[in-house]
């Protein structure tokens, strides 16, 4: 009981502490110890990467052997994960291996190892395609908010379509001051609405820190109590 | 308890007072008069310049004041401003183009090495001045307090206060009044539905890291939402961008099922690590969404431009869809897509209503006496800007005494 709950709560407490009066302290000494910590926070996620592969590879492994509905998914996955770790650790990151340069003798040091030419031709074109698809649901999304049911609504359909056709081209062709009214509409009511927002989340922030810094605050502990 | 908070309150204006920020007299390095001259090429114009160590820094920076001479006439180049090391005598500009300025911090300096500083005067020829006006030697010093910081400190303080004495009130049996949240009443009718209908709950606990206070509200809401489904005897399926916040999940949920009697209802394969790619993540957990048809997705955490993708897939499933994040720019997607969303501090608030704990309580109402006293200053300076303002515009008066009030709420709100 006291591993599992008395000294994670112990540790948050401490680190907590020293957290906030490190902040408030530019000495040098408080700096390394802060840079020092940094550090452990590095190498601890670095571990947890095992983790998070021994996670991957353990669900699909499972989900292969229960032939769950497309498992041939989880194949692919594994498959492409295991040519990714492979080509890395023969062709190296950023610069390519002795070794890759012996099996390609075309390779050049100054080449782009085969982990870069994955990330760059097959990852980013990848994410950038379901970055596109923001647009598509963007529009769907509007066309959903901005019908006028009620006068909330219809407020947000008439500042919308200000802002709208104030950031193109044809709402000064419109009116002239038209990109002035949009920046004073941003500027202003709706930057008032955000800090008002915010407020209460950078109290909730603190609250919350200093919940967790005092044990009252256990429920990422698990259990809740 | 009214009384406290009142003296709580008082407190905080007196020590405002006390620590607002005045100007540190300086005891400035007159140049040599005959230094000078004032002649189109040995023109210096420089009355004074002075030197000290930066306040609040770790030692690595010198602030450097001068002053123009106001009864030359009208000098139109400019000024440099030059760096000694005088342990080497490397000499190096460091601020060049100087019209209007009057102070500069200089930074990335060496402790313990003496530094000296001049200035020149350079015309529109680009000719440098002969004459030069020198600062003392100077070695920079590490603080050991941010003096600026006082405020924030206090407040702090203030607020541990506040929330040890409301845990306290309602330790002794105080009821406190909060008010409801429609997303979080909906939650029980939500995870109903799920297991009505056979099919899992979502709970995505955002993309961002556990250093992310957002992630550590969401991860304190997974626990009491995963024992409702053990209760239930349904399923969560929790997927993760971040390693760390996987491991904690995963013992949360295991916990949650623990505690509901429910331990061989866990599956461990249900809560994993995707990728840390955020729109692969996007991608994947709307790959979940249309081959597992969830009844129930709850994003609930820190969230990025993915924000729409996830909320509009769940919209087409016809999932219920309980959102909540501090993420100021993607409330209006959740608000939007979801049927509930959870906005800004509600976040935070969520993990107490749900466990119902006094003690959680006690510490929300903690966070409404904090802003209402955030909001009695800003009315406090809103009324003595205006007053300021009306009195300036009508008579001669001397308010001096205002402008005081102004800049220590000014001082207050800096820090």
């Amino acid at each position: 009981m006291f591993l599992k709950k008395q000294l994670p709560l112990l540790v948050a407490m401490f680190m907590g502490t020293m957290m906030i009066i490190q902040f408030f302290i530019p000495h040098p000494f408080s700096k390394n110890v802060y840079s020092t910590i940094l550090d452990w926070l590095m190498i601890v996620t670095a571990f947890t990467l095992l983790i998070a592969v021994q996670s991957t590879v353990q669900m699909h492994i499972t989900k292969i052997r229960r032939k769950v509905t497309d498992w041939q998914s989880s194949v692919i996955v594994l498959t492409a994960l295991g040519i990714t770790v492979f080509v890395g650790i023969l062709g190296g990151a950023y610069a390519p291996t002795n070794i890759l340069m012996k099996i390609f003798p075309n390779v050049q040091p100054g080449s782009d190892t085969p982990l870069m030419y994955l990330y760059i031709y097959f990852q980013t074109p990848m994410q950038a395609t379901i970055f596109s698809l923001l647009a598509f649901y963007m529009a769907s999304a509007a066309f959903r908010a901005f019908r006028a049911r009620s006068f909330d609504a219809t407020m947000l359909l008439i500042t919308a379509s200000i802002v709208t056709i104030g950031r193109v081209p044809i709402g000064q062709f419109f009116y002239a001051n038209m990109p002035e009214v949009v920046e004073w509409i941003l500027n202003y009511p709706s930057m008032a609405a955000q800090r008002g927002i915010l407020i209460g989340v950078n109290l909730g922030m603190i609250a919350t820190s200093l919940k967790i810094i005092l044990g009252i605050e256990r429920g990422y502990l698990g259990g809740g109590k | 308890m009214k009384k406290m908070l009142i003296t709580l309150f008082l407190f905080l204006i007196t020590m405002s007072v006390v620590f607002a920020e005045t100007d540190n007299t300086l005891i400035p390095v007159i140049a040599d008069s005959s230094d000078l001259i004032i002649d189109e090429f040995n023109y210096c114009g420089i009355e004074s310049i002075e030197v000290k160590d930066a306040p609040n820094d770790d030692g690595t920076a010198l602030l450097i004041r001068w002053e123009k001479i106001k009864d030359v006439e009208e000098f139109d180049g400019t000024y440099s401003l030059y760096r000694i090391n005088v342990e080497t005598g490397k000499e190096r500009r460091i601020k060049e183009l100087i019209t209007n300025e009057t102070e500069y911090t200089d930074q990335g300096l060496y402790r313990n090495i003496a530094y000296k500083y001049y200035i020149v005067a350079v015309n529109n020829d680009f000719q440098i001045s002969t004459v030069r006006v020198y600062t003392e030697e100077i070695t920079t010093t590490p603080n050991w307090f941010k003096k600026d910081k006082i405020i924030l400190l206090l407040m702090i303080i203030v607020y541990i206060l506040m929330i040890v004495l409301l845990v306290h009130t309602v330790r002794k049996g105080k009821k406190l009044f909060l008010r409801r949240l429609a997303g979080i009443d909906a939650l029980d009718e939500a995870v109903g539905r799920a297991t009505e209908m056979g099919k899992p709950i979502l709970y995505i606990p955002g993309i961002s890291t556990m250093s992310d206070i957002a992630t550590i509200a969401s991860l304190n809401i997974l626990g009491p939402v995963a024992k409702k489904v053990a209760e239930y005897e349904s399923r969560i399926i929790v997927p993760n961008r971040d390693p760390i916040v996987m491991t904690v999940a995963k013992e949360i949920v295991k916990e949650a099922f623990t505690e509901a009697g429910k331990p061989d209802a866990y599956d461990d394969n249900d809560v994993f690590f995707l990728t840390d790619s955020q729109f692969g993540y996007a991608a994947a957990v709307n790959g979940i969404m249309v081959r597992e048809k969830p009844a129930t997705n709850l994003l609930l955490g820190m969230f990025y431009a993915e924000s729409l993708l996830l909320a509009e897939m769940g919209n087409t499933i016809g999932a219920i869809q309980i959102a909540g994040t501090d993420a100021v720019t993607q409330l209006p997607f959740f608000i939007t897509s979801c049927d509930y969303t959870l906005i800004g501090e509600e976040l935070y608030a969520a993990s107490a209503y749900l466990s119902n704990e006094p003690v959680l309580m006690g510490s929300i109402k903690a966070q409404d006496y904090m802003k209402a006293i955030i909001i009695c200053f800003m009315i406090l300076f809103l009324t003595v800007f205006l007053t300021n303002g009306i009195i300036n515009l009508f008579t001669d008066a001397d308010i001096g005494f205002f402008d005081g009030i102004m800049n220590v709420i000014r001082f207050v709100f800096n820090t």
